[in-house]
């Protein structure tokens, strides 16, 4: 405890001065006039947009990936001060004086160049030699398509770091295996892989790939740990369980928490808040919580209610009627019922209020006290303002002839009764006697004549219905499903029984005034000062009773029942699933693009992505990669795979003379690099999205790793005399130069520093595929 | 029955343990220990040494077979209308005894077998097929059905001996055995006109030859070793004949070949030499055989279907000149295009059509107010264009001038014949798809602007630079946008009359929407040709009729709003099919699995992963089992594992597919988990009787274990036996139905 009094406290510092150099012409290739263009440079108006929602705490949701890398991004915007006021709306519009380029484009510059040294640690950690790892960082740094998307304000440099210090980390966790398993650097650098997975998953889901890379390598060397018969079982099930909790539950935990964290951050009511249930939305300022706030509850017999249908396709909208009536025969000769049209209607319309009645009552209005209606209870639903009855009855709907049509009663005194009661079914409900609760409850209205479910078919009906969307009775129960639930969105008590009254009642907003509703801590944060973002001020979670720390925003959510009640269960939780599974559900249209590609192009380069082009000049830049890197890692690829089959095939029949040791350092520098290169490639071929070429630069990096390893590879093993190795090392050196060659030749379509003259530009395509603009005057 | 059981059981139980393992879980162990296992153990079983055992194994065998024709015969002709997709695969198999062409998603086997048993017991081809319901009438249709149930029924044997093959346990065979003849899913799915009781045979068969051929590895190249090899490759051409699930089979099989070959390789008491027999003898067996038996179904298909029917309209028009009846048979017209030509331009994705105008407008607000531009599926008057130069207005066709031809590269104009327009484009939106410019037709007789140019190029110039009708690809980039002529597909609202649209694409990518060819050709001033000349060879009708059943593949798309199957549900048994009826008054047939079955499957599925890796673990941390547990669980690991690895191939690609799916695509899966099920019941009962220290308890408890699953699954077939034989009366959600105590889950609609 005491020993620094007998000993000497000595540091010693082991300064690799290779990693230093490295670091240091990182930066420099990176960081190098960053800010230049101060212009929006492509993919820069999509990333953009989400950053200055970031900035004004919008809530928003991209459903291309989870929301880590936007966070990064928009971490350095929040540095640089960035205040998000700025229109990304074209690619090439000028940046205004208030957005801090240099610090936007800071953090996937930085990370892009610390890839260069971990190249070399991942080859040092993977046990080859100083010349190799060298050789490695030294083609990162030379690769023009990792430097573009580096300098800008994109995701990949960011996930490519990550990929590589899961990687890098996993290695090192795996190298002190051997001697000092359970020390606190086997701990960090196990720890550190999770979330350094979690991580690159949290920038895009393709970081999946890598993740379960390392897993796979991990289940490998954990097979062979438990089959090491040295070790005692319960420490083989410490190992086992360490690793379980390190590379599963921590990137589980570490996951879930960039989700808490972007939902903290996002308080306020944007674009996207459709797509999310009525009760997230109502937990965002601004948004349907400005509606919402002050309306009761429990819906009660005589409760006035819009609903809402719960699947957002093809429009969210709710429950509707109009005066007019069903065609009395429809084009294709079939009859109707001709009663009065029930619609969904994606716009808020006073239309879209029904009344909730209990069967065995005529009173419209909410008894007191209210007596509230529960799952199973039979209701009949009043429409506001006809006051006719939901009915629906054997006739085939509109435009789905299979399933029932759904009316408004009118009683043309034929033989067709009235069937207008449903009963309640709470499809979330917890107990049997729930009650049926605004915005929580999510319900399915059965139809107890005919067993149907009140459902929306999703198809428009044609001018007689004035475009609205098609609601239907079907007989089919089959399971849950989106489009037979409906929410309760507004709600209020009703208290006029006469029908004027009432339709004056419905006309008046349902808003009530917010601040009589505020409890104290709401008020009492209000007092604050304002200086401080009003999102962020902290709430002493004792005194509202939940176990988080929530925001002030999160206390208004919580806060929003008259009756003081949180809804039920923690809303944070349910956004979080909600939001991802939405953001695995949300399609985005394929729309074809110009600069799209194919898996096949990638690999030979056949492709381009024009980023930006001077207003004036022809100075451009171009996601382009340096071709002699790229048919080189090509073939080293190649050559590793044939040189691996005929290695695995000589140990089969025992004729091999490649020592133990080089064969398991071979094996797990393929796995990894040639594995990562496989990984992050081939699950392109099975993807329907619209591809780019950026997409291929994960396992670019990979296969680039892989090449010295090979090249080092045949000068120990291939080359038998030291004539042939010299020979080799000249060649390499040769070629080295050649692909420094080809990155200056190109550097000026990388940093789009340098307008050349067409001609150079038309020498500049070597490839009849490339796209290099030219100015025609 | 029960009585045989008992012999049946009694006779394994006097068996030697050591036979149990078999010669396949020697010899892919180390190379040393199976040498030395080789030579203490009798290489198999000698079967005159156990007459009785052998005896009873047939009788066995035959009794399960009896009851599997038993129960898939029973009321095979009830209902007589069209069930379900016996309106597809019925009517095709009409389609090959009227030998009308038609198109189809999977490969011909299937449908050409139905058609040919339709074809020996006597139908004639004159049912329609219509739609689901339609009643039979006084046509044969007990051929096609009973061909059908008759494959389905030798699933059964099939899966008997493959158990048996693999576990040389009588019991562990009874059991799976009983699980399929059981399975009123199975059962129902085996009495339909239907490709998968076809599909189903071919792949237990591959999967029975398989591993009969791997229990004579230790004879190779001796005449059982070559027959089964063979027929293992027979199989699979069938399999994969009949529908592209048979891939997974292939998957299975290739996997097995090549984990075989593998040790062999390792084993370094072979030569070389011999290895390379193995492998020359594989890939003969199993690549080369399989594929000229598939070609050869493809030929004899296009050999049957020489008569134009519904399915030309999918295939290319130089294909469509094979077909007699069609318009484009023995027809002649001239080979090249020349200025002056009138011709119809087809696009070259299936279900687009030729490029099309009539006299009506764009509609106000959309684009410019000219004259449409669509394509239309239909031959017709208004599909015709002459193709001139860009700025002469001379007529081409007067004979003093001389023919010019049309080559790549050259500008041309496309005059629209019956109204005098020219095809013509400029930088207003498309109608439907926003990023494209609108086609429009323009100009008064003839005379238009700069925006009426087009520059024709040729894709990959195979037939040269000049055009050539039918087989040359061609594209129309519009000279002053620079963008491509092609159709979206999209369908047009009323005012196109539902047509397709027709746009200018700046996306100069190369895709089937913006690639045309010319079909029709007049010319009076060149000469006509035979258009047999052009017809495609054998290879280029292959790989064509390919690339349209995977479009057509991947054309079924799940629709919005469209409840489809999802892959997870069909384990569970969520969710079943309507075969036939909906109302109680109906004859009403649901396919569903038996559930005793199905949840029995999908527990041992969880069962056999958690003992096999317990095993495995034990294996590794180097346990030392005892002799008896050590053999089954060889069985659990190899067996099983085969069988495992079956079952995971036949059902997780399902989650990567894009296409509409359906419950009974799990049904081959379904087959290779109730394998594993048998085997797994079997062995663990025996290990737990390996447990027990007295034998007589041990013996019991096996006996009784396996007895109580057969009881159990007899019962549940018992109880759910009407939704495979038909049900009427009231429906299952009313209390009154004998079904209504049997609907355990609310998803299921009988």
């Amino acid at each position: 405890m005491l020993g620094f009094l007998q000993r000497p406290v000595v540091v010693t510092a082991d300064v690799n001065l290779n990693v230093v150099a490295l670091t240091a012409v990182g930066l420099l290739s990176r960081l190098w006039r960053l800010a230049y263009p101060r212009a929006v440079v492509f993919d820069e108006v999509y990333y953009g947009q989400y950053i200055s929602f970031y900035m004004k705490r919008v809530f928003f949701l991209d459903g291309s990936g989870p929301p880590f890398g936007h966070m990064l991004l928009a971490l350095g915007g929040y540095l640089g001060g960035f205040d998000g006021n700025f229109l990304w709306n074209r690619i090439g519009a000028e940046y205004s004086s208030n957005v801090p380029v240099w610090s936007l484009r800071l953090l996937p510059a930085l990370a892009g160049a610390l890839s260069v040294p971990m190249a070399y640690q991942i080859l040092w950690e993977l046990r080859f030699s100083h010349c190799a790892a060298m050789g490695a960082a030294l083609l990162m740094l030379i690769e023009n398509a990792l430097i573009t998307q580096a300098r800008l304000m994109l995701l990949e440099s960011l996930l490519i770091f990550f990929n590589l210090l899961a990687v890098l980390s996993y290695l090192k966790f795996s190298n002190s295996q051997k001697h000092r398993p359970f020390s606190p650097s086997w701990w960090l650098w196990l720890t550190l892989t999770g979330v350094a997975c979690s991580c690159a998953v949290g920038i895009k889901y393709m970081g999946i790939f890598t993740y379960l890379l390392v897993l796979g390598v991990a289940a490998v060397h954990t097979w062979h740990l438990i089959g090491d018969q040295a070790l005692s079982n319960v420490c083989v099930l410490c190992h086992v369980l360490a690793r379980a909790v390190a590379l599963l539950v921590v990137p589980a935990v570490t996951y879930l928490l960039f989700f808490y964290v972007h939902l903290t951050l996002l308080c306020r009511s944007g674009p996207h808040d459709q797509i999310m249930s009525s009760a997230f939305q109502a937990s965002l300022e601004g948004g349907l919580a400005r509606i919402t706030q002050g309306q009761p509850l429990e819906v009660a017999y005589g409760s006035q209610v819009t609903l809402k249908s719960a699947s957002g396709k093809p429009v969210p909208c709710w429950l509707h009627s109009h005066p007019s009536t069903y065609p009395l025969s429809y084009e294709n000769g079939r009859g109707s019922s001709h009663q009065q049209q029930v619609t969904c209607y994606p716009f808020k319309d006073v239309n879209n209020w029904w009344i909730v009645k209990d069967p065995g009552r005529h009173q419209l209005e909410v008894s007191n006290p209210p007596r509230p209606v529960r799952h199973g209870d039979v209701v009949q639903l009043v429409h506001g303002m006809t006051s006719r009855l939901l009915n629906t009855h054997d006739v085939a709907a509109p435009l789905n002839p299979h399933a029932q049509e759904v009316s408004c009663y009118i009683d043309y005194n034929i033989s067709m009764p009235a069937q207008s009661l449903w009963r309640l079914d709470i499809a979330n409900r917890e107990s049997d006697a729930e009650i049926w609760k605004t915005i929580l409850s999510e319900v399915r209205l059965v139809h107890l004549n005919t067993s149907a479910i009140l459902k929306l078919s999703g198809a428009h009906l044609p001018d007689w219905g004035f475009r609205q969307l098609e609601v239907v009775g079907e007989k089919l129960s089959r399971g849950y499903h989106e489009s037979a639930v409906w929410t309760v969105e507004e709600h209020r008590y009703g208290r006029s029984q006469e029908q004027r009254e009432r339709e004056l009642e419905l006309h008046s907003p349902t808003h009530v005034d917010v601040s009589r509703n505020l409890s104290f801590m709401a008020r009492f944060s209000e007092l604050q000062p304002p200086s401080r973002p009003r999102c962020q001020a902290p709430v002493n979670p004792m005194e509202t009773g939940s176990a988080a720390p929530w925001s002030r925003c999160a206390l208004r959510r919580a806060d929003w029942s008259p009756w003081g009640r949180p809804p039920a269960g923690a809303w944070l939780p349910d956004g979080l699933w909600l939001l991802q599974w939405r953001m695995l559900t949300v399609r985005s249209d394929d729309s074809e693009h110009k600069y799209s590609s194919t898996p096949l192009d990638w690999v030979t380069l056949d492709t381009n992505i024009a980023y930006w082009l001077h207003p004036r000049t022809s100075a451009q830049i171009h996601l382009l990669g340096n071709v002699v890197i790229w048919a080189s890692a090509g073939l080293a690829t190649a050559l590793y795979v044939l040189l691996f089959c005929w290695y695995l095939l000589c140990r089969r029949r025992r004729v091999c003379e490649l020592p133990e040791d080089s064969w398991l350092r071979w094996v797990l520098a393929g796995a990894l690099c040639a594995g990562g290169w496989a990984a992050n490639y081939f699950p392109f071929f099975l993807m329907e999205k619209t591809l780019f070429l950026y997409h291929y630069l994960p396992a670019l990096t990979f296969q680039i790793l892989l090449l010295p390893v090979v090249l080092q590879h045949i000068g120990e093993h291939l080359c038998r005399s030291q004539l042939h190795r010299s020979l080799f090392g000249a060649l390499v050196v040769a070629w080295y130069s050649a692909a420094c060659h080809v990155f200056n030749m190109l550097r000026p379509l990388t940093y789009g520093d340098k307008s050349l003259s067409p001609s150079d530009l038309q020498a500049l395509r070597w490839k009849e595929s490339w796209d290099i603009l030219i100015r025609k005057h | 029955m029960p009585s045989a059981v008992c012999e049946g059981l009694a006779g394994s139980e006097l068996r030697p343990r050591r036979g149990r393992c078999g010669p396949q879980a020697a010899r892919a162990a180390v190379p040393e220990e199976a040498a030395e296992a080789a030579a203490q153990s009798p290489k198999r079983p000698a079967p005159g040494s156990r007459p009785s055992e052998a005896a009873c194994r047939w009788v066995l065998l035959a009794l399960v077979t009896l009851l599997a024709f038993a129960t898939r015969f029973y009321r095979l002709d009830q209902p007589p209308h069209v069930c379900w997709d016996e309106t597809h695969f019925g009517k095709m198999g009409s389609y090959y005894i009227n030998r009308t062409f038609f198109f189809d998603v999977h490969p011909p086997l299937g449908k050409m077998l139905i058609g040919l048993a339709g074809y020996l017991s006597g139908y004639d081809g004159t049912f329609m097929f219509q739609k689901p319901g339609d009643r039979y009438e006084h046509h044969n249709y007990m051929g096609m059905r009973g061909f059908c149930a008759f494959l389905g029924s030798l699933l059964i044997p099939f899966a008997y001996l493959t158990v048996l093959e693999l576990s040389k346990s009588l019991p562990a065979a009874l059991l799976s055995a009983a699980l399929l003849t059981f399975d009123t899913g199975c059962l129902t799915l085996s009495q339909y006109i239907l490709l998968d009781p076809i599909l189903m045979f071919f792949i237990m068969a591959a999967m029975l030859s398989m591993v009969k051929y791997n229990s004579c590895a230790d004879r190779p190249f001796s005449a059982p070793w070559w027959f089964w090899l063979s027929l293992t490759g027979i199989n699979l051409a069938g399999a994969i004949g009949v529908k592209f699930v048979g891939l997974f089979i292939i998957l299975h099989v290739g996997w097995n070949t090549v984990s075989d070959l593998w040790h062999l390789f390792g084993d370094l008491s072979l030569s070389l030499v011999t290895v390379g027999k193995h492998l020359t003898a594989r890939i003969l067996c199993l690549i080369v055989l399989p594929l000229a038996l598939y070609t050869a179904i493809y030929a004899v298909h296009f050999a049957v279907l020489s008569q134009s029917g519904p399915g030309d309209g999918f295939f290319s028009s130089a294909f469509q000149a094979r077909l007699s009846g069609n318009s484009l048979h023995n027809a002649s017209i001239p080979e090249y295009l020349a200025f002056g030509s009138v011709i119809t331009v087809k696009n070259l994705r299936m279900a687009i059509g030729y490029l099309h105008s009539h006299r009506h407008l764009y509609p106000e607000g959309i684009g410019a107010r000219q004259q449409q531009v669509t394509t239309y599926l239909h031959k017709d008057y208004n599909n015709l264009w002459i193709i001139k130069k860009q700025n002469t207005d001379s007529d081409p066709l007067d004979p003093s001038f001389p023919v010019e031809f049309v080559r790549h590269g050259d500008i041309i104009r496309l005059e629209h014949k019956e109204t005098s327009r020219n095809l013509h484009s400029h930088y207003h939106e498309a109608p439907l798809t926003r990023k494209h410019y609108q086609v429009t037709g323009y100009g008064i007789n003839g005379t238009g602007d700069s925006n009426d140019f087009w520059r024709i190029e040729v894709i990959n110039r195979k037939f040269g630079n000049r055009i050539k009708v039918l087989r040359s690809r061609i594209r129309f980039i519009h000279l002053v946008t620079g963008c491509v002529l092609g159709s979206s597909g999209k369908v047009l609202p009323k005012w196109g009359w539902e047509q397709l649209e027709v746009t200018c694409t700046p996306y100069l990518k190369e895709t089937l929407n913006s690639i045309w060819n010319v079909e029709d050709h007049i010319n009076p001033k060149l000469p006509n040709i035979s258009l047999d000349v052009l017809q495609p060879s054998f290879p280029e009708i292959l790989l064509e009729s390919h690339m349209v059943m995977i479009r057509g593949n991947n054309g079924l798309k799940p629709k919005d709003n469209e409840f489809t199957s999802k892959p997870w549900h069909w384990p569970i048994n969520y969710q079943g099919l309507r075969f036939s009826g909906i109302n109680d008054t109906d004859f009403r047939v649901y396919l569903l699995g038996n559930p005793m079955v199905w949840w029995l499957n999908l527990l041992s599925i969880a069962l056999y992963l958690l003992s096999g890796s317990v095993i495995a673990v034990a294996v590794q941390r180097g346990a030392h089992l005892p002799g008896e547990v050590e053999g089954l669980a060889q069985v659990l690991l190899r067996g099983g594992g085969q069988l495992l690895l079956g079952w995971a191939l036949h059902y997780f690609p399902f989650f990567l597919m894009g296409r509409v799916l359906y419950f009974h695509h799990y049904f081959p899966a379904m087959l290779f988990s109730s394998m594993l099920t048998g085997i797994l019941w079997d062995t663990l009962l025996r290990l737990c009787a390996c447990g027990l220290a007295a034998s007589s308890l041990a013996s019991r408890v096996h006996m009784g274990g396996v007895l109580s699953l057969l009881l159990g699954t007899a019962y549940s077939f018992y109880l759910f036996h009407p939704l495979a034989y038909g049900m009427v009366g009231p429906l299952a959600q009313d209390p009154q139905s004998p079904m209504a105590g049997l609907r355990w889950l609310e998803s299921w609609d009988f």
